[in-house]
């Protein structure tokens, strides 16, 4: 089975700073895979390398067996990678359905297609009544959905989430765990970084667990959340041995 | 809600072809030559600004420097047809597309600039541009270029006698810049220009390449530019550096799109309208010795527009209807 999504043997420095090493992780198709660890460990890092943001110093990423280490940003996308910022990048000044035809227009160019995608998207993302007014203009979790709408609006094979579930109410926190299964349920590989465990635990079928630039463990949830190198890395290793 | 987008846009266009069918009309009842003069050139205003509307107001890169379009446009025209003879409507393309050219190469290096470095860059190159016209012999240098007459003609581009045929260009020109944006601003330019305007990184991940956009908002407003200053050339007859590449020129441009409603449809022609008419008529009243009054009159108007309508003037109409944007 080959794998959506592969790290061969990652780097990145920020000068004296070493951020990931030596990451090797896949994804398969069809997966939620959650990406978590302490503050610091390196995910936003890992997150932006496979975005495209920047290249890593050492290593490569291959995505449906195409290496695309070197390729910007707009090149990933057109390829079906698609991704969410963790601070929220609307654009403010367009309405929410403009904000999905940004994202629509990568697969056709003919408007009417755009737009009519766009508003699909938009009913699918539970936004559809809120499609004519400004962005700047939605409240915070709706900000966060216009994020995964305007990205599914790309028709991505591979879904980045940078914690959209973060700093939500419990409520639309389970609004948001949903839409992701439904996004995955339509066929979209998700990789999620998060903070929040217990929101993403249930969700994600697997977890890949980073600390202080490396993996610690992979694996599945259950058995993620009682690893004593985990509960170290998350709470010290006072509590690791009480495990 | 798929109804209400079409509907705006039929209306939009519907819309401009009453005023323009008003604006053909005027002309009939208005004989008076210094008005007939200050209509010209309020269509010309709004054509340019319309044009650096698409830069400035949609793609959201500021320059203050479109003098050097509007100039390169002016001496492409007068210089092939002072010193070869070639028609000016060939002058009004060749400019056009030496502009574009010219945008695209400045670009490269300037759209790696963000925010106030870019306005800074494109006022310093026009600066540069004017003091090179200004001491190049070939092209009349500080003397400027008279432009041979010839007899009346649309062929010949000149009409000694009356002010309508350019009325009526400067009408068709403003027609064709608000067409193209209109047409622009419903196309995949227009929402990757607006996406790049709000959040460059944004627009980068849903594929959008940022600095192709940039170069191909910058080579479509550059050519527009120029085909106006081709016009300019034209309509005054003669030409130098002080009269088509001046700082001025930058201003003039850019500001009815500012007063009006920038990275609108109809904002630079609302700006144009009330600015252009102010600003030739305290020029007359006050004379002589007030130049620089009207950069004082400007000065006012963006300062109330700031702080009572910081979207343009155009926010006085949308505001009733609820999520209308543009």
């Amino acid at each position: 089975m080959t794998a959506l999504l592969e790290t061969k043997g990652v780097w990145q420095r920020f000068g004296g700073l070493i951020a990931n090493s030596d990451i090797s992780i896949a994804v398969e198709p069809g997966e939620i895979v959650g990406l978590i660890g302490p503050n610091g460990a390196g995910k936003s890092t890992l997150f932006n390398l496979i975005a495209g943001v920047l290249p890593p110093t050492q290593g490569s990423i291959l995505f449906n067996g195409e290496d695309v280490t070197r390729l910007p940003a707009a090149q990933r996308c057109q390829r079906g990678i698609a991704r969410t910022f963790q601070v929220v990048k609307s654009f403010e000044t367009m309405t929410v359905i403009d904000n999905v035809i940004v994202g629509a227009l990568i697969r056709t160019t003919v408007m009417r297609e755009a737009r009519r995608k766009a508003y699909e998207v938009l009913e699918f993302a539970g936004l559809a009544a809120r499609a004519n007014v400004l962005a700047s203009e939605l409240i915070p979790s709706e900000k966060r959905r216009l994020e995964v709408a305007r990205a599914l609006a790309t028709e991505p094979k591979l879904l980045l989430l940078d914690e959209v579930l973060t700093g939500l109410t419990p409520v639309e926190a389970q609004t948001g765990v949903e839409l992701v299964r439904r996004a995955r349920d339509t066929g979209v590989t998700v990789l999620m970084v998060e903070h929040v465990m217990e929101i993403v635990m249930p969700l994600v079928d697997r977890a890949i667990v980073l600390d202080l630039g490396k993996v610690l463990v992979e694996g599945k949830p259950a058995d993620i959340v009682r690893d004593p190198k985990v509960i170290s890395a998350y709470l010290g290793d006072r509590h690791a041995v009480g495990a | 809600m798929d109804n209400s987008f079409a509907q705006r846009r039929r209306r939009d266009l519907l819309l401009a072809a009453g005023f323009t069918a008003v604006a053909a009309l005027v002309p009939l009842f208005v004989k008076d030559v210094y008005v007939q003069n200050i209509m010209v050139l309020t269509l010309m205003y709004a054509a340019l600004s319309q044009s650096w509307n698409i830069l400035g107001g949609y793609c959201g890169q500021i320059s203050l420097g479109h003098a050097l379009y509007f100039g390169l446009g002016a001496y492409t025209t007068a210089l092939l047809f002072s010193k070869f003879g070639v028609l000016p409507w060939f002058g009004m393309i060749g400019g056009g597309l030496i502009s574009a050219v010219i945008a695209m190469a400045l670009g490269y290096p300037c759209f790696r600039l963000r925010g106030h470095y870019f306005v800074i860059a494109t006022i310093v190159i026009a600066e540069i541009a004017y003091l090179l016209f200004l001491n190049w012999d070939w092209a009349g240098a500080a003397l400027g270029i008279d432009i041979p007459v010839r007899t009346d003609s649309w062929l010949t581009f000149q009409f000694t006698r009356s002010k309508l045929p350019y009325f009526y260009f400067a009408l068709g020109f403003c027609v064709v810049a608000w067409l193209v944006t209109f047409w622009l601003q419903d196309s995949k330019w227009g929402y990757w220009w607006r996406a790049v305007k709000d959040n460059p990184d944004a627009a980068e991940s849903l594929g959008v390449v940022v600095f192709n956009s940039k170069m191909g908002a910058a080579a479509v407003s550059a050519f527009l530019t120029a085909v106006g200053g081709s016009f300019y050339a034209q309509f005054v007859s003669y030409i130098d550096p002080e009269s088509v590449m001046s700082f001025h020129f930058s201003l003039l441009m850019a500001l009815p799109a500012v007063l009006g409603g920038i990275g609108t449809l109809w904002g630079p022609v609302l700006g144009a309208v009330i600015l252009i008419p102010l600003t030739e008529l305290t020029r007359s009243f006050i004379g002589g010795s007030g130049r620089g009054v009207d950069l004082i009159v400007y000065g006012t108007l963006i300062v109330l527009i700031a702080l009572a309508r910081p979207e343009g003037l155009i926010g006085l109409f949308s505001r009733k209807r609820k999520g209308a944007s543009r």
